[in-house]
């Protein structure tokens, strides 16, 4: 009786999960897709009531986006592999038992997880070194991250030490070894890194806020989302539902979109890319996690 | 559980003079090492360290014209006005608040999640529930907060519309216009986005409870939910204190993006938390010596929360973190 209960009640407290966690997605994108006038009416919660791909064709019109796109994709996979190599060689540095200075550069990266400057005095070096509102900025204060150096050290660490030392006995260079020999072993763990880098490289914004702000060159499709997203706080403070429902009539009758369902459409944009990757990524996730500091 | 190894092994007995003798001859055999890293600690001792400089600005009446060497020296005034400001003690109130929710709503969140799913025998059930529950945790919090505006919204929203429909509201709230609903919008939206992902660790602790302990006490006719009360729930508790304690430890490092992406100018003295605090004089006001005493503030002690959280999650035995 109260087994079956449990059992009754995981699968309906799952299915709940399921649906709380797919809905608001699902929400949106009818959103995106359905009229923009007609939107205002409300009532759009699982399917467009009208049907249009106007906003999406409104949106991919205008060119900036591209170029917010590419910056995007540059910085996603530039900064992704260029950190990626950092946090694999000083993983690899730093978990080479006999390395004099390993416990030196062991505790200069650890503290760094504790000790932060602060927002003005980084910002400040930032600007000394003429890295504000150049892309280089997305790249390289960001490069060592002493998170994933540590995950990637703990693995290297539970390697054989007899793989390598064996390696070195037939001769083989410091690089030699951890690019044909570590590295290979290594490979789950480099694709959780990937992932954690390359997704914490698509979703920012904030630098962008900070140091490329008004400068076309710099925005990316987060910053661009973020943009539609602070206006709409805005202008939803000052109006009634009644003076929004006039905006979007009047926009419509100019030939613009509305912003609910611009806002709509370009979260749709920012979040298909993190979907289409993501049935390829998620088996790693776990791995992730307990391949970190928590570990049984 | 254990932590990341840091000790080494047995070090034999050296005179000073042996072991520098040792410590050249070896350093003379890593040339390859030390030439890699190199590179890499100087890094961190420009964009890490050296920062660390620019605290001396709390002490000044900090100009960017004069720069560090020139600027008036005003002690610590800064810190006066810091902690004579009424403002700032809204601030820390917030972010203890909106941290402490988070971090209690999210455990407590991410357990239930654990222990459902491990009750879960169905193995593609369990797998397809997990994959998709730990899906919010890679969209940004941009894309997050849009959601959280647009589900939200009183025009044609669906929160609004349901409660409307069960009779709760005749028309239509603002909820992100309110003060007194921010603190609950932040840690709802924080475990929708973060209970799948932050699961993981329950559950692996969970799968690592001795199995034999659930056939014994079934022999002795426990039922399944004195099973999961006497043997998971005091299984998973060290995982759950030792989190507990660390995540205490960074309270005042809890982000600010929910709070800058949710917030908005009619529940300000809801929303701001130290961060946007440090951010609004720093960089809008640019008064950045008195951003930099508020920020130092932060910093400081968040080290020692920090330090001695670790300390504490040490002195349990439970784990050694890093």
């Amino acid at each position: 009786m109260e087994d079956r209960f449990i059992s009754l009640f995981s699968a309906v407290f799952l299915g709940l999960t399921v649906v709380l966690t797919l809905y608001p997605f699902v929400n949106v994108l009818a959103i995106s897709l359905n009229d923009p006038l007609d939107t205002v009416r409300g009532g759009i919660y699982l399917l467009p009531r009208v049907w249009t791909t106007y906003t999406y064709e409104k949106l991919l019109s205008d060119t900036s986006i591209y170029q917010a796109a590419m910056v995007s994709l540059s910085r996603t996979l530039l900064g992704g592999s260029l950190n990626l190599m950092v946090t694999i060689i000083t993983a690899y540095l730093i978990s080479r038992k006999e390395f004099v200075a390993r416990r030196l550069f062991s505790f200069l990266l650890i503290s760094t997880m504790y000790v932060h400057a602060g927002l003005i005095p980084g910002y400040l070096l930032i600007k000394e070194i003429g890295l504000v509102g150049s892309f280089w900025v997305y790249i390289i204060p960001g490069l060592v991250n002493a998170f994933n150096i540590i995950i990637v050290r703990t693995y290297i660490e539970g390697l054989p030490d007899s793989l390598v030392e064996s390696a070195r006995v037939f001769g083989a260079g410091e690089l030699r070894i951890l690019f044909q020999i570590v590295i290979p072993l290594i490979l789950p763990v480099v694709a959780v890194v990937t992932i954690f880098v390359s997704i914490g490289h698509w979703n920012a914004w904030f630098d962008t806020y900070l140091y490329g702000a008004g400068k076309r060159h710099m925005v990316t499709l987060q910053y661009r989302l973020m943009e539609i997203l602070m206006s709409a706080q805005l202008r939803t403070d000052g109006q009634s539902s009644g003076q929004a429902a006039a905006n979007a009539i009047a926009a419509s009758q100019s030939k613009t979109v509305s912003p609910a369902s611009l806002r709509a459409a370009m979260t749709m944009l920012v979040t298909v890319p993190i979907m289409l990757v993501y049935p390829f990524l998620q088996k790693y996730f776990v791995q992730g996690l307990t391949l970190g500091g928590v570990k049984e | 559980m254990n932590g990341i190894q840091t000790g080494q092994g047995a070090v034999p007995i050296l005179t000073g003079a042996e072991r520098r003798k040792r410590f050249f001859r070896q350093a003379g055999k890593q040339k390859a090492l030390i030439f890699l890293s190199i590179p890499i600690m100087g890094y961190i001792l420009f964009f890490n360290y050296l920062p660390l400089w620019g605290w001396i600005m709390a002490f000044q009446n900090y100009k960017p014209a004069k720069g560090f060497f020139t600027s008036e020296w005003v002690g610590l005034e800064q810190f006066a006005r810091l902690f004579g400001d009424d403002r700032f003690y809204l601030v820390l109130r917030n972010t203890l608040a909106m941290s402490l929710l988070n971090l209690v709503s999210g455990t407590v969140a991410c357990i239930f999640l654990a222990i459902v799913l491990s009750e879960v025998k169905t193995v593609v059930f369990k797998r397809s529930v997990q994959t998709i529950s730990y899906l919010p945790f890679f969209v940004s919090w941009v894309v997050a907060a849009n959601i959280v505006i647009t589900f939200l919204s009183p025009d044609g929203g669906v929160f609004n519309d349901l409660l409307m429909a069960l009779g709760v509201l005749e028309k239509p709230v603002m909820f992100l216009g309110k003060e007194q609903y921010f603190w609950v919008i932040v840690a709802l939206s924080n475990v929708w986005k973060n209970t799948g992902y932050g699961a993981i660790v329950y559950l692996s602790a969970i799968t690592s409870i001795d199995p034999m302990l659930y056939e014994s006490a079934q022999i002795d006719g426990a039922t399944r939910l004195q099973r999961i009360w006497h043997i998971t729930l005091p299984g998973i508790l060290p995982t759950v204190v030792v989190l507990l304690i660390i995540n205490i430890g960074g309270i005042l490092n809890n982000g600010f993006e929910q709070q800058m992406l949710l917030g908005n100018p009619l529940v300000l003295n809801a929303s701001e938390v130290l961060d946007l605090y440090v951010l609004r004089y720093g960089i809008s006001l640019q008064r950045y010596s008195f951003s930099v005493a508020a920020g130092m503030f932060k910093s400081v002690i968040s080290v020692i929360l920090i330090l001695s959280a670790n300390g504490l999650a040490k002195k349990l035995r439970m784990t050694r973190l890093f």
